[in-house]
């Protein structure tokens, strides 16, 4: 490990613990958006380990949040205790993964665009039936977890995914999947076995999702098939993300933040315009910021240290 | 029998809208997440025309066909063409397109909900009953179903007699190609993705004769529309016919043999086997 990555640890750790004190302050509605922040935060990192370096857009975050959220509910319904519905969720969420990478990602992207895109209606078409063929309507998920212990293990689970992301990036995988993304022919006729390389790291997109919705579960009390599987959460993940810039680990937080703000006033006071900030949003990120805010920040950057190499 | 012609009345509409997706997929080149807020779109100016001034719907083809055509054109022209031009690969132009169609596909939905507001709407338009065959279908199916295929039909001899037709087909085959045959790739492509839009709003128009739609339900006509088109192949007028049929068909036969709130999942159910088994689709030929 070099110096700078030193560097990025400690500052990243210290920013994690300033993060983790936000309870302390006993400000509900705070702690609120913070879980909100931190949930979106997971979620756009995890999306941007597979998405960015790969250029698959995948829509289907809320399918493997709302199966996180189910696993939990029907877990603890059967006398599971909640952490061990954790882990099950992951597995889960790996395994729709590989299911749906088998059938998607062996062919061009496009495939796995529009599969992804109904992936959460369908499941959730699939588990509103399974409910009406057993009479049964919702899930109530009674626990002693509270908002402050959500917010944690979130932060927790953040943590995973940064040192996941940066190990991914140092190794052989990472960087058979920024070959992929610049040219997969290339990528195939180097010996990269791609298919192999893209599900595998879907899996760890998946598994992460799936594991937010298990930990969001207790927060919501009573879960129904619209609340779990609401497709507004896989394309907020994707703007988030696009919005911060795929090209660093640490792009989608720089996305997150602001959006998650702005994204609360909107829904706060003109709950009606939601849908058209969000067409807005992704056609800014397509013709003003195609590399997202990292994309502006770096540029910056390079301008500021052009003019003092002339000065 | 009956599930099976009722099947065949609803696949004969997603025909319709189908082509319309393959024109600006399949042709221009363009995937247009969008497609679905069109039809919607349609569907509204018929509702409207309908409940305000007792305009029939088959008359309101007429005018939202050049609506559309218009509306289409110039999406194109602004906003797609300048990333056509900016894209350094396929899949580089493929990206741009989804996030902006979807980004558009947004704005349309926000726009159709400030002025028509999120209720569902339905009109009752030739809501008599026919006898075909021994058994009785809804008139404004049957009629919806016949108005498809004259327009299929009509699309279909466009395509193989006429030049700008063919001309578009050449360019659905190998663009580089065509450009070396003396065809206008950027007009005509164009050209391609207007028509394809106009399809899909008449395609609305029509099946709001007997769907209830709302200003969100886009989405999932977009989906069918590209599950059919890629089943039936790319860029294939033949196989998205054989195709919308055969979705037609399977939907019936899903809502009314298992439960009505699962037709997507047969649709994606058809997609996973195409996927699997013949991802080229139904007549495409593989590419190397």
């Amino acid at each position: 490990m070099t110096k700078r990555d030193w560097q990025s640890i400690t500052l990243s750790a210290v920013l994690l613990a300033v993060a983790a004190c936000l309870p302390l302050t006993g400000d509900a509605y705070m702690l609120s958006i913070g879980i909100t922040i931190a949930m979106y935060a997971v979620l756009a990192t995890s999306w941007a380990l597979f998405s960015g370096p790969t250029h698959y857009i995948s829509m289907a975050t809320a399918a493997f949040f709302g199966l996180g959220t189910y696993t939990t509910a029907i877990g603890i319904e059967n006398g599971l205790n909640y952490w061990v519905t954790l882990p099950i969720a992951a597995v889960l969420g790996a395994v729709l993964a590989v299911l749906v990478g088998l059938a998607t990602l062996r062919l061009s992207g496009v495939y796995f665009v529009i599969f992804t895109l109904g992936l959460a209606e369908l499941v959730r078409q699939v588990v509103t039936w399974g409910q009406n063929v057993s009479g049964q309507k919702g899930l109530y998920v009674l626990t002693d977890i509270t908002e402050v212990h959500i917010y944690w293990q979130l932060l927790v689970l953040a943590a995973i995914v940064y040192l996941t992301g940066w190990a991914i990036g140092r190794s052989r995988l990472g960087f058979a999947l920024r070959i992929i993304g610049d040219d997969e022919e290339v990528a195939r006729h180097s010996g990269i076995n791609t298919s192999r390389a893209k599900i595998l790291l879907f899996m760890v997109s998946g598994a992460t999702a799936a594991v937010v919705g298990s930990v969001l579960a207790p927060r919501y009390i009573y879960i129904e098939p619209a609340l779990a599987f609401t497709p507004m959460l896989s394309f907020l993940v994707v703007i988030m993300a696009l919005l911060g810039g795929t090209g660093r680990l640490w792009g989608p937080l720089v996305g997150v933040i602001p959006f998650t703000l702005l994204w609360e006033a909107i829904s706060a006071s003109f709950p009606n315009q939601t849908t058209l900030l969000l067409g807005l949003s992704f056609l800014v990120i397509v013709y003003l910021l195609p590399r997202g805010f990292v994309g502006l920040i770096e540029s910056g950057k390079r301008k500021l240290r052009e003019r003092e190499a002339f000065a | 029998m009956d599930i099976l012609i009722t099947g065949l009345l609803l696949g004969g509409t997603y025909a319709l809208i189908a082509m319309g997706l393959n024109l600006q997929y399949g042709m221009a080149r363009i995937m247009n997440l969008a497609n679905g807020e069109f039809l919607v779109a349609g569907g509204f100016a018929a509702f409207w025309f309908y409940t305000a001034g007792q305009v029939s719907p088959l008359l309101t083809l007429f005018i939202v066909a050049p609506l559309a055509f218009g509306l289409n054109w110039l999406i194109y022209v602004v906003m797609l063409r300048p990333l056509v031009k900016r894209a350094k690969s396929h899949g580089q132009l493929e990206v741009d397109a989804i996030l902006t169609t979807f980004g558009l596909a947004f704005v349309s939905v926000g726009i159709m909900l400030a002025l028509f507001g999120g209720d569902y709407f339905s009109y009752s338009y030739l809501a008599r009953p026919i006898t075909l065959i021994g058994d009785t279908y809804a008139l404004n199916r049957v009629t919806a179903a016949v108005a498809a295929v004259i327009i299929c039909g009509g699309l279909w001899l466009w395509l193989n007699r006429n030049r700008a037709g063919m001309s578009i087909r050449a360019i659905a085959v190998d663009p580089k190609s065509a450009r070396l045959v003396g065809i206008d790739v950027p007009k005509l492509s164009a050209l391609a993705f207007a028509l394809g839009g106009a399809v899909t709003a008449v395609g609305g128009a029509l099946i709001s004769t007997f769907l209830t739609l709302d200003a969100s339900t886009g989405v999932m006509f977009t989906l069918k529309a590209l599950v059919i088109v890629i089943m039936g192949g790319v860029g294939d007028v033949r196989g998205t016919i054989v195709a919308a049929l055969l979705l037609g068909i399977l939907e019936t036969f899903v809502a009314t043999l298992i439960d009505p709130g699962l037709t997507l999942a047969a649709a994606y159910l058809l997609f996973v086997l195409i996927l699997l088994f013949r991802p080229q689709g139904l007549f495409g030929r593989r590419t190397t």
